[in-house]
């Protein structure tokens, strides 16, 4: 017998629970893709019947009905009735109710059982139930749908023997049964007769005093909720920074003594350079902010696991509101200060098409931890360390402006766009607030290692060829000899013209030349600005204080100014190209970002120039 | 009455909605929620700030924000607070 496995959807409203009971039913064992020709998510993964038959179990998006408004929507309705390309009609069905929420919940489950498919139904989260008081029948609620009704708690692992045994027996019962329809009802009497379900199978009821209603009188208080908030995201950026410094510089010592030992061991060549100087510094430049995103993704999926990021959403929405966004767009920009990659992938919780593509727009004006090396070599070089008042340095106010910068001309740009290149009603925002939840740890440490590889793969592959492709650029044509290499090169023809663009704004040719490798990543501009002056040190520390005396002989203080001003809007990032590509389906928008991007880039770093040579300090 | 200007923690039923003043979009998702004729609803938070944007609505168990604008559309009565929800 060789036919393929069964496949058994879960099926449910959002916050129903089914990403733990998908977690729970399948363990690590799980693959996640994308649907062909849409950047929904695709998450599968196996699990074996009593029998020990293997299922293919397919996590569909969370839906309030089968009349789609979102295209994750869209795929959970096209799923079910078989029509997604190269995606096999689930043979069962198994609908996530959460028992605490059933008169909502029952309204698509109705929907869905009308379709007669071989359906089961999980009532989720029945511990959670009954810690508010509500003690349920989940026979009478079987008796009423016509359907299995199994009690299960996905975070405790229990009730699973018994929905795979349900599982098992719908699909033996549908292979001699044909699918039977049942009768069509409106949505009002749906909703009627969800309302007298879940009064049936209520055995008993106490009002006990529900602790997400006493947790949300502190979070969402009109005076307590905000400075609650900025309280924790200034905490989270504190361990973004501080946690992530010890493992960073770990990652950094690991790819440079990996890059010297090679060096020891092979003669010296160009394939040597190339590995050393072309795959390993340019792949090392990006692994090293793995720690970094490791624990912001951290902070993000406590905040989701929990509940909070909707309130957290529901804080904001009034600021985001200003610029014509809402509160669902804060979570991918509270990402993007972590890297703008992820954060362009948060987008798609955004319903609103528009909204959505405005804050992918946005997102890469957040000063992402790429930015932090550049901002930091500079500052310290050019940027006297003193005390502007008591306990605020030089240096950390430049550094703080520079963070305001790229919120500011995002917001400003968000209003831009609003009014012209994404015009419409404004978004509005409604979002059901989930209950507070503990978080179970196997379910962080699956969702940050899913997060972590997705990165590294991402970033790993792009990084890997841009960073060949520059080293050819400044390695061909070879230089005769006595001849410069990089000015014979590609790239050094390339930077050649390019300073004469980027003269008026008070950049060099060195600079110039610099932007060229920056493409792929930002943080490239240190080690590339380092190269170009030639400084030969051994670690990164010396090369730093070398790199330092170095920019000073060779800029002024304005091209400083003018080199980080450019730095808080300048598009250099391949990842973030490159996933802005995947998930708009097109080169139109990527193309407008660099372009609108660098447009600002100059314009500021022009405007800061100028100002500052106005000011002598040219 | 409309929704937002319904007092926080009064047990309210929406007897008409203005469909025609949402966006289809909106109006199903909110539909969906379940908020829709005949609901039972509380104002459960207002917004922050000086505004009073967004509102958070209980209806049923379930908590669900929305916007002003949303409430605006929506007539509800105070209801007894003994009445089953």
């Amino acid at each position: 017998m060789s036919r393929l496995p069964c496949t058994v959807a879960l099926v449910g409203n959002p916050n129903a629970g089914k990403s733990a009971l998908f977690n729970a039913l399948t363990g690590a064992r799980q693959k996640i893709a994308n649907y062909p020709g849409v950047t929904v998510e695709r998450k599968a993964g196996r699990f074996a019947l009593p029998n020990g038959e293997p299922v293919e179990l397919v996590d569909l998006p969370g839906t309030y009905g089968l009349d789609a408004t979102s295209p994750d929507e869209e795929v959970t309705r096209r799923v079910i009735m078989g029509e997604q390309p190269g995606q096999a009609q689930p043979e069962v069905l198994v609908i996530v109710l959460d028992a605490s929420n059933l008169e909502q919940h029952l309204v698509l489950a109705q929907e869905v059982i009308a379709l007669g498919r071989p359906t089961v139904v999980a009532l989720n989260m029945i511990d959670l139930a009954e810690r508010d008081g509500l003690v349920l029948d989940p026979a009478a609620l079987a008796v009423e749908l016509g359907v299995p009704v199994i009690p299960t708690v996905a975070v405790r692992r229990r009730g699973l023997a018994e929905l795979g045994a349900a599982v098992g027996a719908a699909r033996d019962t549908a292979a001699h049964e044909p699918a039977h329809p049942r009768a069509h009802l409106t949505m009002p009497e749906r909703r009627m007769l969800a309302r007298t379900m879940a009064r049936g199978a209520v055995l008993s009821e106490t009002s006990k005093h529900r602790l997400h209603a006493r947790l949300d009188r502190v979070l969402l208080h009109p005076w307590l909720g905000p400075p609650i908030l900025f309280a924790l995201l200034f905490v989270v950026f504190q361990a973004v920074f501080s946690w992530a410094k010890p493992f960073q510089d770990g990652l950094d010592a690991l790819f440079s003594s990996g890059a010297d030992g090679l060096r020891s061991v092979m003669p010296p060549s160009l394939l040597r350079d190339l590995i050393t100087d072309g795959v390993i510094a340019g792949v090392g430049s990006v692994v090293v902010f793995l720690p970094q995103i490791l624990v912001l993704f951290f902070f993000i999926l406590v905040m989701e696991a929990t509940g909070y990021m909707a309130r957290a959403a529901f804080l904001m929405d009034r600021m985001m509101a200003g610029v014509g966004l809402s509160g669902r767009s804060f979570i991918p920009l509270l990402s993007s200060f972590a890297c703008a990659v992820p954060g362009i992938m948060a987008t798609r919780s955004i319903t609103d098409p528009k909204d959505r593509l405005t804050t992918i727009l946005i997102a890469p004006m957040m000063t992402c931890s790429a930015r932090l090396p550049v901002y930091a070599v500079i500052i310290a070089a050019f940027i006297p360390a003193r005390d502007v008042l008591p306990g605020v340095g030089l240096q950390g106010l430049v550094l703080f402006v520079l963070y305001v910068s790229g919120i500011f001309g995002a917001m400003v740009a968000a209003l831009v766009f609003r009014r012209s290149l994404t015009r419409g009603a404004a978004s509005g925002f409604i979002m059901e607030l989930p209950k507070y939840q503990l978080p179970t740890i196997k379910d962080l440490a699956l969702g940050l290692f899913q997060r972590g590889w997705i990165f590294l793969r991402r970033a790993g592959t792009m990084i890997f060829t841009v960073a060949i492709a520059l080293w050819l650029l400044l390695n061909f044509p070879r230089a005769e000899p006595g001849q410069d290499q990089v000015n014979a090169s590609i790239a050094g023809h390339i930077a050649n013209g390019l300073a004469v663009v980027v003269e008026p704004i008070g950049f060099n040719r060195d600079i110039a030349l610099t932007l060229i490798p920056t493409m792929a990543a930002r943080e490239v501009a240190i080690s590339s600005l380092a190269t170009t002056y030639a400084v030969g040190a051994s670690d990164e520390n010396a090369r730093t204080i070398g790199l330092a005396a170095q920019l000073k002989q060779h800029w002024s203080l304005a091209t400083a100014l003018a080199f980080l001003a450019w730095f808080v809007f300048a598009p250099q990032c391949m990842s973030t190209i490159a996933v802005t590509r995947r998930e708009t389906n097109g080169w139109k928008w990527p193309a407008f970002m660099l372009a609108y991007l660098f447009g600002l880039a100059y314009l500021f770093a022009g405007i800061v120039y100028w100002t500052a040579v106005a000011c002598g300090l040219g | 009455m409309t929704l937002d200007q319904l007092p926080l923690g009064v047990l309210a039923r929406i007897v008409a909605v203005d469909w025609a003043a949402l966006v289809p979009e909106e109006a199903q998702r909110l539909r969906a929620l379940g908020l829709d004729e005949g609901a039972q609803v509380r104002l459960a938070y207002r917004g922050v700030f000086m505004t009073r944007d967004p509102l958070a609505v209980e209806i049923g168990r379930m908590t669900v924000a929305l916007r002003r604008v949303h409430a605006r559309a929506m007539h509800v009565e105070p209801v007894a607070a003994d009445c089953p929800a």
